[in-house]
């Protein structure tokens, strides 16, 4: 049996499985706390495993591996900083969220002011990052198709060339999305995440396994081996590599790629508990407790996958090398894929082992990127139905009917427009996509969310002039980056309007969505409502009032 | 026109109390691992030298230092779980209760602050 018959098959018995799942949770779906919040019956345990799974996206699986493979040490700064970042989520934002929420990040943001600007401006920054954020891993799906089906330019696979396939998947992989989200909700999104998060540990921890041993466990012979045949010796295993690169006689260009890094860096710590799918998944707990028990389960299944990738990054470098990775996908986006063909050539038993073992983790990540493209699209359908359709556009007096209804098709719809985009957007590296969603929700609604639960003068003005100007900013800044245009790998390398140095907006961004919070509070006309601030501050402490 | 319960609690000593205690640990432990987690991404980018000192084998300073941001990181997670469960639940949990359940706050207030 062939590779690709095997992961195909494989693929089929997860779709079937998460399908059947998904039916299941549909028939338990009732009312909108059921399809925004999946009851809030989950267990911590069950949720912390979702919030893995929502989490460790092919960015995690695919992009850090595949950076670490071909650049080395730097690939890791990807894996720290995304870790790190849940402390801001556990400290600041879940419990209290948790406790003020309902279903949305917009319910806490608009909890003490006025609905209309408030709940426009989050749906308008949920939709934004989520949007980035499924860009990526569509981008994905598409550069493992090619490796998974074998197909090499020229090749055909059922009649389809390379790109035909790649835009297939992309269109199957969207198709499935929309399904999981439109008749499963939150419920049914929930155990995919949770089957996906187990598949992907164990999937990770095998190949982490292997690698380890084929070194005899030594870590030190691993770096070493991954250093000598990466051709770039000891710098390989330094940073600097790729972020904040030494340009020899170019002071100006070395500054800039430094900020760069500290941009990236910034980005990624704050990003996590900006991010609208994250945050809602705490609304799934019956209590803040759970909320914070969630957040510690996910920060151990996060912590333990992150130090996986350093194995399966360093593993790909020696045993897979750099020249064969970029001849796959010049972004190194099938390293991990890669690395699993020859470990499993290495330990069962020659070509059928390695297509085998390659079959089961190209299903895992195709596993990964469902699971993570259907918590995306779950989030920015509810912000749409229940931030704008319910509270904008109906001034809250929609019935539950009418909004469950909405955020269905609203689902539909967000999943036609990804598709598109991920066509367009087939060769990027996703880690870096990923890096930027980060820099725009920790620049317009890390601000917002961390004002309104801390302080007490915060005002209507000040929230809409947090996530505007840190949305807005971020994009533009992205925009006329080196990333969309005038250099080799952007975007459009074929054109140039680029102005603004660095590739990571957020050491920009994150200050002026801050600043723009506080200018906005303070210039305001209209006073904060002590009122609505007591019964917000003593319902996120305490869970007295509490949905 | 009866008193907002919430109000009441927000005034309250109790409340005061617990929000001095959650402050008084969340701030300065995000402002610690924000500074430890910067101080690392500051010397990969200017203090490559240092970062590239091995200290056995080929595993570097980077690499220790890299690692040392996961040890704190469950260390953080587990000291605030330690924390709120002693700390915070009891008297969140004291709080909620007398707002949903409980006699007027005002009356109940006076007797704890008394």
């Amino acid at each position: 049996m062939s590779t690709r018959t095997l992961t195909i098959i494989l693929f089929l018995v997860f779709v079937a499985a998460t399908l059947a799942i998904t039916v299941w949770a549909s028939r338990q779906t009732r009312n909108a706390t059921d399809y925004y919040a999946g009851g809030r019956s989950f267990s911590g345990f069950q949720n912390g495993m979702a919030i893995g799974g929502d989490y460790m996206s092919a960015a995690s699986f695919l992009g850090i591996a595949g950076i670490i493979a071909l650049n080395g040490y730097d690939g890791f700064l990807y894996s720290i900083g995304f870790l790190v970042a849940w402390l801001v989520a556990l400290l600041l934002v879940a419990e209290l969220l948790r406790n003020a929420g309902r279903y949305t990040m917009a319910d806490v943001l608009a909890f003490r002011m006025r609905q209309v600007p408030v709940r426009t401006a989050a749906a308008v920054s949920t939709v934004t990052v989520s949007i980035f954020y499924l860009l990526a891993q569509m981008v994905g799906a598409g550069a493992l198709v090619a490796l998974l089906l074998g197909i090499k330019p020229g090749a055909t696979f059922l009649g389809m060339d390379a790109t035909a396939a790649k835009i297939a998947t992309i269109v199957m992989i969207g198709a499935l999305m929309i399904i999981y989200v439109v008749v499963g909700g939150m419920k049914g999104t929930t155990y995919v995440q949770i089957v996906k998060a187990f598949m992907l540990m164990v999937g990770a921890a095998l190949m982490t396994v292997l690698v380890l041993a084929a070194y005899k466990f030594n870590l030190s012979d691993l770096l070493g081996d991954a250093a000598t045949k990466s051709g770039k010796g000891d710098a390989f295993l330094n940073p600097g590599s790729v972020y904040g690169k030494e340009v020899a006689g170019n002071a100006l260009q070395t500054f800039y790629n430094k900020v760069d890094l500290l941009s990236l860096g910034i980005a990624l710590v704050l990003g996590t508990a900006g991010l609208p799918h994250i945050l809602i998944r705490f609304y799934t707990v019956p209590t803040a407790k759970t909320a914070r028990r969630s957040v510690l389960w996910a920060i151990g299944i996060i912590g333990t996958f992150y130090l996986f990738t350093l194995a399966l990054g360093f593993g790909a470098a020696a045993m897979v090398g750099g020249q064969a990775i970029r001849t796959q996908n010049p972004g190194g986006n099938t390293a991990a894929p890669q690395l699993a063909d020859a470990l499993g050539r290495r330990f069962f038993g020659g070509e059928f082992g390695g297509s085998a073992f390659l079959a089961v983790i190209a299903a895992v990540a195709f596993a990964t990127i469902l699971a993570v493209v259907a918590g995306l699209t779950l989030a920015s359908s509810s912000s749409i139905a229940h931030d704008f359709y319910a509270n904008v556009v109906k001034k809250g007096t929609a019935t539950e009917r009418q909004e469950v209804v909405t955020a269905r098709v609203a689902a539909l719809v967000i999943g036609g427009i990804s598709i598109l985009l991920g066509i367009v957007a087939r060769n990027l590296n996703v880690a870096f996509l990923v890096a930027l969603a980060f820099a725009i929700a920790a620049s317009g609604n890390l601000p917002a969310i961390l004002y309104s639960l801390f302080w007490k003068r915060f005002t209507t003005q000040g929230a809409t002039w947090a996530i505007y100007a840190g949305i807005g900013s971020a994009v533009l800044l992205v925009f006329f980056s080196p990333v969309v245009s005038g250099s080799a790998t952007a975007m459009f390398p074929a054109s140039d309007w680029h102005w603004f140095p660095l590739s990571n907006p957020g050491i920009i961004s994150i200050p002026v969505g801050f600043i723009a919070g506080w200018l906005g509070t303070i210039l305001s006309r209209e006073k904060a409502d002590e009122k609505k601030y007591a019964e917000m501050e003593v319902r996120a402490m305490t869970g007295a009032g509490a949905h | 026109m009866a008193p907002d319960p919430y109000v009441e609690t927000q005034g309250s000593a109790e409340f005061a109390g617990l929000r001095k205690t959650l402050r008084g640990f969340i701030f300065p432990m995000t402002a610690a691992f924000f500074i430890w987690y910067a101080l690392y991404v500051v010397m990969s980018a200017y203090a490559r030298d240092f970062m590239s000192i091995k200290l056995f084998g080929h595993i570097n300073v980077a690499l220790v230092f890299g690692l040392l941001q996961f040890v704190t990181t469950f260390l953080i997670a587990w000291l605030y779980e330690r924390f709120s469960t002693r700390k915070i639940d009891p008297t969140a949990e004291r709080i909620r209760e007398r707002i949903e359940n409980g006699p007027t706050p005002a009356r109940v207030e006076e007797a704890v602050t008394k």
